[in-house]
């Protein structure tokens, strides 16, 4: 007897809900060895991660603190994904957003009256963002130059370029010699509802809905569904590929730049050190452990953020190393990328002494 | 002038060597059609690994077996996803780097000694010391070559006998078939699957060496981000060289000589900023990347493996 794939007639709805739940639960039980092996207590150390990131109102702010960007650069890697445009540039999309925002935050506000301010700065962040992840759209559009390298060295660059701002020709002269900006007016500032919990937070809700609506009500989604599942196809009944891949870049791009922009003027009210965070490389995890579902990555990114300040926590109460939130980050897509198969294939027993179809399968059987 | 050259030469050398290392162990994973994007968090963890055996055991020789182990082991996670579980081979390489990135950092602040409240960085370890070829040393200019590591001396013979092995021996042939034609090279005999498994984790213990000689010769000891991005120019460098062994060093020389003016530069202390002058090397991947697709549009010989980054199964056919 012999196991085979064969594939589902149509994906699994089971599957895609179970798979990221089991991922989940696989990832925290091969993390536990790991902790096993630097003889910490799994159990406690999960226990006061969870506690750190939830256990007070006050803790699940800071939870969603870090919840807010991701959400938005979750949402931005989403979109791009849909079309299997492999956007991993949301960190210097985010940290172009940041400069940006500085740049009117710091250098516009005598010539805006003040309650303009705050708009201004979060509109050119998004151009910022959106003009980031627009150099490479273009390039794979134009000249079919490959995205996934053209966005990852741009988040590099866009961070030395924060930096050499920070450190060099912006750098606040009474700030002791702190890598940062002067603060930015109050007028930029984006309101705190609770803790450092802010208005971002609602924003990003409201767009992961909107985009949900976007992308399963309206024909630009159903477009982005088909060029995503079968490029040549789409362009035969007249989708407009190149299009739409770059209109889908520039909103993800912008969604990221959002995110830096109200991680400056939220947050640290200044551009400084530290905008670079890895939120645009955690981005991938909720996109992707989300299937690319606006709703389930809001969800999502929240338990992402627990996992980055429960990381914190145990690092102050227990000792163990701060990064060890990002090992469980890492450790989540392997099971759910192998658990993946599942959702389009089923695994089928067959007898190969009395079926035609075993013989041709016989080497592939697992 | 003839002093400063020769140091550019010595340094872009040993610059390139971990990226001579990677960029062939990628070109011979993707010639079996499996793109590997986990470069960076490969290197990460063999760089971590090498340099925390050589701080406790003392051993350049485990340091470096157990890089090479790393790598293959991360290789091999990435086989059984993008082979057997026909993931996405894009987000099956980048959770590679996440999960590599993050545990390097986790590993990198618990291996060290309790004395420096068991950080790895900061510390010092022995490391591979360049030892000049008698004679040949001498020379000017070109004694930049023979005034190198181990690592980098093997590496002047990596690159033929890669080379030899992929155009002109048998299994070359085969490795290059399976990533051409999996569908023929199946139905010639050839088992697919186990060619893949083979050259992917054969690349990823080539990429593990690379990352020992950044942690234990290019910049002895461990800082966090201690790549800085290698693992991704090395993927672009795979494009560069037209997925030729051969043509690998030249990207190397290329993206070496950045890094040795860039150091030069910065050692002679000019008025750019450093952040900007750090740009350099990312700017010109981007460059190079686009000049190389745009030459490779107007030249149809020559392009990547034509199944690279696609599973194989027999069933779908």
């Amino acid at each position: 007897m012999q196991l085979v794939f064969e594939k589902r007639k149509s994906v699994s709805r089971r599957a895609i809900v179970l798979v990221p739940i089991l991922s989940f639960i696989v990832s925290l039980i091969l993390t536990g060895f790991l902790l096993l092996a630097f003889k910490a207590n799994p159990f406690r150390t999960y226990i006061a991660m969870f506690i750190g990131a939830f256990g007070s109102w006050s803790n699940f702010t800071e939870t969603l603190v870090k919840a807010t960007p991701l959400m938005l650069t979750g949402l931005g890697v989403t979109i791009a994904f849909k079309l299997r445009f492999w956007n991993i540039g949301a960190e210097g999309q985010l940290v172009f957003g940041g400069v940006a925002a500085a740049w009117v935050a710091l250098f516009w506000s005598p010539f805006l009256p003040a309650w303009s301010l705050l708009p201004m700065v979060m509109l050119v962040g998004m151009l910022a963002g959106a003009m980031w992840a627009g150099i490479p759209a273009l390039l794979k559009t134009r000249l079919n130059v490959d995205e996934t390298l053209v966005t990852l060295m741009m988040n590099y660059i866009a961070i030395l370029f924060a930096e050499g701002l920070y450190y060099g020709v912006w750098r606040d002269p009474d700030g002791y010699g702190f890598p940062g900006t002067k603060p930015f007016p109050e007028a930029a500032w984006l309101p705190r509802f609770s803790g450092r919990a802010h208005m971002g937070l609602f924003i990003a809700i409201g767009i992961g809905l909107l985009l949900w609506v976007a992308m399963n009500r309206t024909k630009w989604g159903f477009e982005l569904n088909m060029i995503g599942k079968n490029q040549k196809a789409a362009r035969c009944l007249g989708v407009n590929v190149k299009r739409n891949i770059l209109i889908a870049l520039l909103i993800s791009g912008a969604l990221s730049g959002l995110a830096g922009v109200s991680e400056v003027t939220a947050i640290s009210h200044r551009l400084q050190q530290g905008i670079a965070m890895g939120y645009g490389y955690t981005a991938i995890i909720v996109a992707w452990l989300s299937q690319l579902n606006p709703i389930a990555g809001l969800f999502v990114a929240v338990l992402m953020a627990g996992l980055l300040v429960g990381g914190d926590q145990i690092q102050m109460m227990m000792g163990l190393p701060a990064a060890m939130g990002l090992v469980l980050q890492g450790m989540i897509l392997f099971p759910m990328l192998a658990g993946s198969l599942f959702t389009e294939y089923r695994i089928k027993r067959i007898d190969p002494r009395n079926s035609r179809v075993a013989e041709s399968n016989e080497e592939l059987s697992v | 002038m003839i002093p400063l050259i020769t140091s550019i030469i010595a340094i872009t050398l040993s610059a390139g060597t971990s990226l001579v290392y990677a960029t062939i162990g990628e070109i011979y994973t993707e010639r079996s059609g499996i793109l590997n994007l986990g470069i960076e968090g490969m290197m990460l963890m063999s760089a971590v690994t090498a340099f925390a055996t050589a701080f406790h055991t003392g051993s350049l020789l485990l340091a470096v077996l157990l890089a090479m182990l790393v790598g293959m082991l991360l290789a091999l996670i990435h086989a059984f996803l993008s082979i057997t579980m026909r993931a996405n081979q894009v987000v099956s390489g980048l959770s590679i780097t996440l999960f590599g990135t993050g545990l390097a950092s986790f590993l990198g602040q618990s291996l060290g000694p309790a004395s420096n409240r068991f950080n790895l960085t900061g510390m010092s370890a022995v490391k591979f010391t360049r030892l000049q070829v008698e004679g040949l040393g001498e020379i000017p200019l070109l004694g930049a070559v023979f005034n190198q590591d181990p690592l980098t001396y093997i590496v002047y013979l990596l690159i033929p006998v890669a080379w030899y092995f992929m155009y002109k021996t048998k299994f070359g042939l085969n490795l290059r078939s399976v990533g051409e034609n999996p569908q023929t090279a199946d139905a010639m005999g050839l088992s697919v699957t186990k060619i893949r498994y083979l050259y992917t984790i054969f690349g990823g213990m080539l990429v593990g060496i690379g990352g020992a000689h950044l942690s234990l010769a290019y910049t002895p000891g461990w800082t966090e981000n201690i790549t800085g991005g290698r693992g991704w120019i090395v993927i672009a460098l795979v494009i560069f060289s037209m997925w030729n062994p051969s043509r690998a060093i030249l990207g190397a020389i290329l993206f070496g000589g950045i890094n040795a003016v860039q150091f030069r530069l910065q050692a002679s202390g000019t008025d750019i900023p450093s952040a900007y002058l750090n740009m350099a090397p990312y700017v010109a991947t981007i460059l190079v990347l686009v000049l190389v697709t745009v030459w490779e549009s107007h030249n149809r010989k020559v392009g990547p493996p034509a199944a690279l980054g696609t599973s194989y199964m027999r069933e779908d056919k």
